[in-house]
């Protein structure tokens, strides 16, 4: 913690906040459960806040899709569950409890035992996740085989079975493949493949479907699913299409500047959400399913820096309904209230006053 | 903002290409597309012989009039990015011609054509790559007034404040350099330098899916308060059917290398005819949760077949459901099945007539046509479920 240019208030705060969770370790009773998550990393113009205090759990067979612009810590999020940050030029606090295992403290060669068997990830770009100089086949054979005492033909025969299963066609064949013989759509198949090769019990997908085609995106989202249900596997979602998490998800949880700006079923966030964050996301949207807008309702402003995330709310100084509180939200940092069981906000806003808020301006022109 | 035209610093080249430059007559398209086509050779060996071709655009046609946005959709590599390239003559067709207000420019010469750059302008999808890192804002959206060599009344410093002023941004950031930006806020750069010289045509290529969502919407609203302000003309290439239904007026659905069709928005999007539109349609997502399992969707198998070799007649017959013999042997021309709404396929659906009546009528293919009604059969086996 060297370098930082913010006042050194929240960096304070971030070494006692590791002291007492270090203290108070309990597993909980969640298959994984994110307590407190930051990941921040110094660089020579400052401390780059990616993830700054996350909490949320996840069930066995459920999904959750997390939301949110570039740069607001989705994917940092992701790779620091799965252990995949540089250790070198990161801190890292909080805890992460994947089936009663912590992650956070534990040792680098525990975290890579769990890759794959227990938890896998699907990257967005499967070109340059994939090495070019190996086959297909060959990619998932040695996956499965760090996990799997089997010999080599077993794993080949496993590989191919894998390719048949997410939809290649001639899996025998297109096993000895190199990545660039096969299509987008074919490559992130192959991709899924690779990743549930072990039959992980958590698969994050980063934005499994950003660089396909809309025809393809569909196959990959039904071929997603299918798999969910088939291996009872705990989904996370990354992504910053509302449509594709609405198909998906069971719960959303909205990041804005590293934070958690909204947590909620499904059905709330599209119906009843209680974020201005949120109500811009949806109404910067053209949608195919409701009569043509004359004008989209854009969030003005740009994303923060995550070096200089603006004091208070971070979202204030792009938020439409900033004045109806005094201020409040340029000088106090909101806290994350459940307002509802299982629906959390973090707005200074009264709740009566957001329902109004979405009930008469924002819902009708969506 | 006041931009002459008419300066003294024109050279007698652009000036001679001026002379005929007319106003286009009441009810004449502003751009005609006929037939337009490029093929991009694939070499071999050691003689470089062409040994095939990639047929990136195969013969398109289209026209676009005055202050409307035609939307052009589809998949990637199904050409429409070749196709605005082309328009804007930054890639020479194969075949095929182009008319800009009633000149054929397919063949114009770069000195020619030089003069003409004022009137077709192009927006790029990277706000990244398609600014020059090393030089200033000013520099940047400036370049215009220099290059065709036009005065303005205050100076070029005050025209290109203006600009910055009309996208929404600071003028004060004139000394600014691109990476002090965000790529919203390229993006509004790229659009001033676009708009410098007042296009009469605007081909946007992709211009908002580098973007957030929430700076995409910005954009969006920027261009179409743009349009209305400046009698804007804009042909929107992009994959995004949300973004393409709120700002195009028609849409051209195109699919390795064709129009499929061809038709109004609401029109496109309320009752689309070609099977390929229908399923490119129902597969975006709906950020409804309540929609979800309650709508069918199109499953298309497989992917997109090579422009290398594209399938015979149909493109499409491969993937889809609807495919008889008939898909494989005869290619549905692109007609007007009913007042503005064109499809090219034998088999159209939210319609009772069919490309399939004008062949057999031209008996290209007697006895293969079967009835429209019939229920499909066929290589793509059995209909997905709920079409």
């Amino acid at each position: 913690m060297a370098r930082r240019n913010t006042g050194g208030k929240h960096a304070a705060g971030l070494v006692d906040d590791v002291g007492a969770h270090v203290a108070g370790r309990t597993p909980p009773s969640a298959f994984l459960e994110v307590r407190d998550l930051r990941i921040h990393f110094p660089t020579d113009d400052g401390l780059v806040r990616s993830v700054d205090g996350l909490s949320f759990r996840l069930e066995r067979g459920k999904t959750l899709g997390i939301v949110g612009e570039s740069g607001s810590g989705k994917s940092v999020t992701s790779l620091g569950i799965l252990g995949l940050h540089n250790r070198r030029n990161a801190t890292v606090s909080g805890e992460i409890w994947l089936d009663g295992q912590e992650l956070v403290h534990a040792s680098p060669g525990d975290v890579r035992a769990l890759r794959g068997r227990k938890m896998a990830m699907i990257f967005q770009d499967p070109l340059s996740a994939m090495h070019p100089f190996y086959t297909v086949g060959h990619q998932i054979v040695e996956a499965y085989r760090v996990h799997n005492d089997v010999s080599k033909r077993v794993a080949r025969k496993h590989a191919i079975d894998m390719l048949g299963r997410v939809g290649i066609p001639k899996p025998d064949k297109r096993v000895d493949d190199y990545p660039h013989q096969f299509s987008g759509g074919m490559r992130q198949r192959a991709m899924i493949a690779m990743a549930l090769s072990c039959d992980p019990e958590l698969l994050i997908a980063d934005e499994p479907t950003t660089a396909l085609d809309v025809t393809v995106q569909a196959q990959i989202l039904d071929l997603i699913r299918d798999l969910q249900q088939e291996f009872n596997s705990a989904v996370i979602m990354i992504t910053h299409d509302l449509g594709v998490v609405a198909e998906l998800s069971d719960d959303i949880l909205v990041m804005y500047a590293g934070r958690c700006a909204e947590y909620a079923s499904v059905d709330d966030a599209f119906h009843r959400p209680l974020h201005p964050y949120t109500w811009g996301l949806l109404g910067s949207m053209p949608r195919l399913d409701r009569e043509r807008s004359e004008r989209l309702m854009p969030i003005k402003g740009t994303p923060p820096s995550l070096i200089n995330v603006p004091s208070g709310c971070a979202f204030h100084p792009r938020c439409a309904y900033g004045e109806l509180n005094g201020g409040r939200s340029e000088t106090e940092r909101p806290e994350l209230v459940e307002v509802e069981p299982g629906h959390k906000a973090a707005c200074h806003l009264s709740l009566q006053q957001r329902r109004e808020i979405w009930e008469s301006e924002i819902r009708p022109k969506l | 903002m006041n931009i002459s035209k008419a300066t003294a610093g024109e050279t007698t080249v652009s000036a001679a290409a001026r002379a005929d430059a007319r106003p286009i007559r009441e009810g004449e398209p502003l751009l005609q597309v006929d037939n337009l086509g490029k093929h991009f050779p694939v070499t071999a060996g050691l003689l470089r012989r062409q040994v095939a071709a990639v047929k990136a655009v195969d013969g398109v046609s289209f026209s676009v009039h005055k202050g409307e946005t035609l939307g052009v959709v589809g998949e990637s590599g199904c050409g429409k990015s070749t196709t605005g390239r082309m328009i804007m003559r930054l890639l020479d067709p194969s075949f095929g011609r182009i008319v800009f207000e009633g000149r054929d420019i397919t063949k114009m010469s770069q000195g020619r054509l030089r003069p003409l750059r004022r009137d077709l302008q192009m927006i790029f999808q990277d706000p990244y790559s398609s600014l020059n890192p090393r030089k200033t804002v000013g520099a940047i959206v400036g370049a215009p007034f220099r290059l065709q060599n036009i005065k303005t009344e205050q100076g070029v410093k005050k025209a290109v404040q203006d600009l910055l002023e009309l996208v929404g941004l600071n003028p004060e950031h004139y000394n600014r350099y691109p990476h002090e930006f965000s790529g919203g806020q390229r993006q509004r750069i790229g659009i001033a330098r676009t708009l410098a010289l007042r296009p009469k045509l605007i081909v946007a290529d992709e211009p908002v899916s580098a973007l957030d969502v929430s700076v995409q919407a910005q954009v969006v609203n920027l261009m179409e308060d743009l349009q209305d302000e400046l009698d804007l003309t804009y042909v929107v290439i992009a994959h995004d059917l949300s973004v393409v239904r709120h700002i195009a007026d028609r849409v051209a659905v195109m699919y390795l290398g064709k129009i499929v069709e061809l038709a109004d928005r609401s029109d496109l999007y309320e009752r689309p005819m070609h099977p390929y539109t229908n399923a490119l349609l129902s597969a975006v997502p709906i950020p409804d949760p309540k929609d979800r399992g309650a709508r069918t969707r199109i499953r298309l198998q497989g992917d997109v077949p090579s422009p290398l070799d594209p399938p015979p007649a149909c493109r499409f017959h491969t993937r889809c459901w609807k495919a008889q013999e008939i898909c494989k042997q005869v290619e549905p021309p692109l007609i007007e099945l009913s007042p503005g709404h064109q499809a090219a396929c034998h088999f159209p659906e939210n319609t009772t007539v069919s490309a399939t009546d004008e062949v057999s009528r031209a008996a290209v293919a007697p006895g293969a046509a079967p009835a429209p009604g019939e229920p499909p059969s066929g290589p793509a086996g059995t209909p997905p479920p709920g079409v």
